[in-house]
């Protein structure tokens, strides 16, 4: 982990130990129950479902932790949304991989025709190809040559999430329960993005006009 | 016991099992066991091959008794090497009972083996209703008078898996030949039973409860379409639709409605129940059919279950030879 050398707060590192452990949980599992036949009799269907639910709640949590900071006040959390991002990542990735080799047999005339004409899977696969530059420029390296524009690009991740969602919903045959659940927490994290965004416009404007005001009588 | 070797197109007499033998039927079938288990099976066409299975045999249980007894293998013995007509080898009783679709129990496959402990599929009757010369309530045992034959069918479900399956059952007709439907009747409407109380899924609308499927009448009556009360010879488990259930296998699995109680014999073409949920993936038919695919996935293919490749899923489920003559001239992509 990057802070090695310099003390590292205990509450981080517990939260660290504690995201590691959690986000590797369902990929050991899987991987044991693969061996073992914990998957049940469809083991290629539970490893897709599985992989597809694990990348879309990390993605959910990884777009939580801005908000969380800001209503705990305690900055040290942002250094988590790094690594939650890239589990994010390799489940979507795992998912993808899964579909692709296992379950269509990496027959890429089939994988191609269910990306074209299966609605669904159009939406699903649009997503995983945002996370993708998301992966990459999540370096240090990147973030310095990207600069501002770093978090300009990585808002990718809200439409991302927002598409792998529809993905979901769109799969779903009757029990819609889970992706509304999953959708109304993405519709709170992006509602607090939205009112600090207003909230901060607002007080630039009152503070603009302000100094608009002032400026004459001062000068 | 009656032991009967028939091909898929015969037409199967409605012989009534004498009340004598009915009421001695316990004895009758332990006695007939033995004989049934030097039987030769047939290697070809859709099985009907009779007698307990020994898992039943073994724990002194008999047809319509309701106690599933679990096989001690997952393939019981009578079964080993037991094929449908086109060689291919029996889902395991694991694969058979513990991956089902049964939203009355959860909408996951494992709900229905986990939440389904409570159901009490005895005392059982089915009403029956509508045009028919002889309505009334027709208890389990009444059907199971029927002669139960083992039969072997692929069900393929919409949802683009499948499995091979040995129900035990008695062909609908025989059931409808006994109610005597008038010439009104065109359609039959079945209705699966409402028990919150015992089925956990049906405390939520997931689906618009009672469970609702249909058939018109050439197709309840056509020698494949079962009434199933078993599966490997024993009672249905509950998950699978205890005491009695549907089984049309040239179409979706969805069609085989579970837990029958009542049957109506009507006019018009019955509205089921995922259709009423979209009109635009699911159809009153749903045959299997690889070139009309359902709006979000391909039918083109399926997933037997406990097979790592997919296999191409074959017209009308492979029934085609049997069934397609009842739809000349429809347009099988409208009509879903």
């Amino acid at each position: 982990m990057s802070s090695s050398g310099r003390r590292t707060q205990p509450g981080l590192l517990a939260a660290r130990i504690l995201l590691w452990s959690g986000a590797l949980a369902p990929a050991l599992w899987l991987g044991a129950g693969f061996f073992t036949g914990w998957l049940g009799v469809n083991p290629i269907e539970k490893l897709t479902r599985v992989t597809g639910l694990t990348a879309l709640i990390v993605l959910l949590v990884t777009l939580a932790v801005s908000p969380a900071r800001r209503l705990t006040g305690w900055n040290p959390i942002i250094k988590l949304r790094r690594p939650l991002g890239l589990f994010a990542f390799f489940y979507a990735f795992l998912h993808f991989g899964i579909w692709m080799v296992l379950d269509l047999g990496f027959q890429l005339a089939w994988v191609w025709e269910d990306i074209v004409e299966r609605p669904y899977i159009t939406v699903g696969f649009s997503a995983f190809l945002l996370l993708i530059p998301l992966a990459i420029t999540s370096t240090r390296g990147w973030i310095r040559r990207l600069g501002k524009r770093w978090s300009t690009v990585h808002k990718l991740a809200y439409v991302a999430t927002g598409l792998a969602l529809v993905h979901f919903y769109w799969l779903v045959k009757a029990d819609i329960r889970l992706p509304v659940i999953l959708a109304t927490i993405f519709g709170l994290l992006m509602a607090s993005r939205v009112s600090r965004w207003w909230s901060r416009r607002h007080r630039r404007r009152e503070r603009s006009s302000e100094s608009t005001r002032t400026a004459p009588a001062s000068s | 016991m009656i032991i009967r070797i028939k091909k898929p197109s015969d037409v199967a007499s409605s012989e009534i099992t004498p009340h004598g033998v009915y009421l001695n039927r316990r004895s009758f079938l332990k006695a007939s066991a033995k004989s049934a288990a030097a039987a030769a099976l047939a290697p070809s066409a859709l099985l009907a091959c009779s007698g307990e299975s020994d898992a039943a045999e073994a724990s002194g249980t008999a047809v319509g008794d309701g106690v599933v007894a679990t096989p001690t293998q997952e393939i019981p013995p009578r079964f080993q090497g037991m094929t449908s007509e086109l060689d291919e080898p029996l889902n395991s009783w694991e694969e058979i009972t513990t991956y089902n679709n049964f939203y009355e129990f959860g909408t996951a496959k494992s709900d229905p083996s986990q939440n389904s402990g409570d159901f009490r599929p005895r005392p059982w009757s089915v009403a029956i209703e509508g045009h028919v010369n002889n309505p009334g309530e027709y208890h389990l045992e009444d059907l199971l008078a029927f002669p139960q034959e083992d039969r072997v069918y692929r069900l393929r479900c919409v949802e683009a898996w499948s499995m091979v399956i040995p129900w035990r059952g008695f062909p609908l007709r025989e059931l409808i030949n006994r109610v005597e439907p008038t010439g009104n009747a065109r359609y039959l409407e079945f209705t699966t039973v409402v028990r919150p109380e015992q089925m956990p899924g049906q405390r939520r609308p997931i689906l618009d409860w009672p469970y609702i499927e249909g058939l018109r009448m050439d197709e309840a009556m056509h020698p494949l379409t079962l009434l199933s009360t078993g599966v490997y010879g024993v009672d249905l488990p509950n998950q699978n639709g205890a005491p009695l259930r549907l089984v049309v296998p040239w179409k979706y699995g969805f069609k085989g409605i579970k837990s029958i109680v009542k049957i109506r014999f009507v006019e018009e073409m019955p509205v089921n129940t995922w259709q009423a949920q979209n009109s635009n993936e699911y159809g009153f038919f749903a045959n299997v059919n690889p070139e009309v695919d359902h709006p979000r996935w391909s039918q083109a293919r399926e997933r037997r279950i406990g097979e790592f490749r997919r296999r191409e899923t074959l017209m009308f489920n492979g029934y085609a030879e049997e069934v397609a003559s009842m739809y000349e001239g429809m347009d099988l992509s409208r009509w879903i």
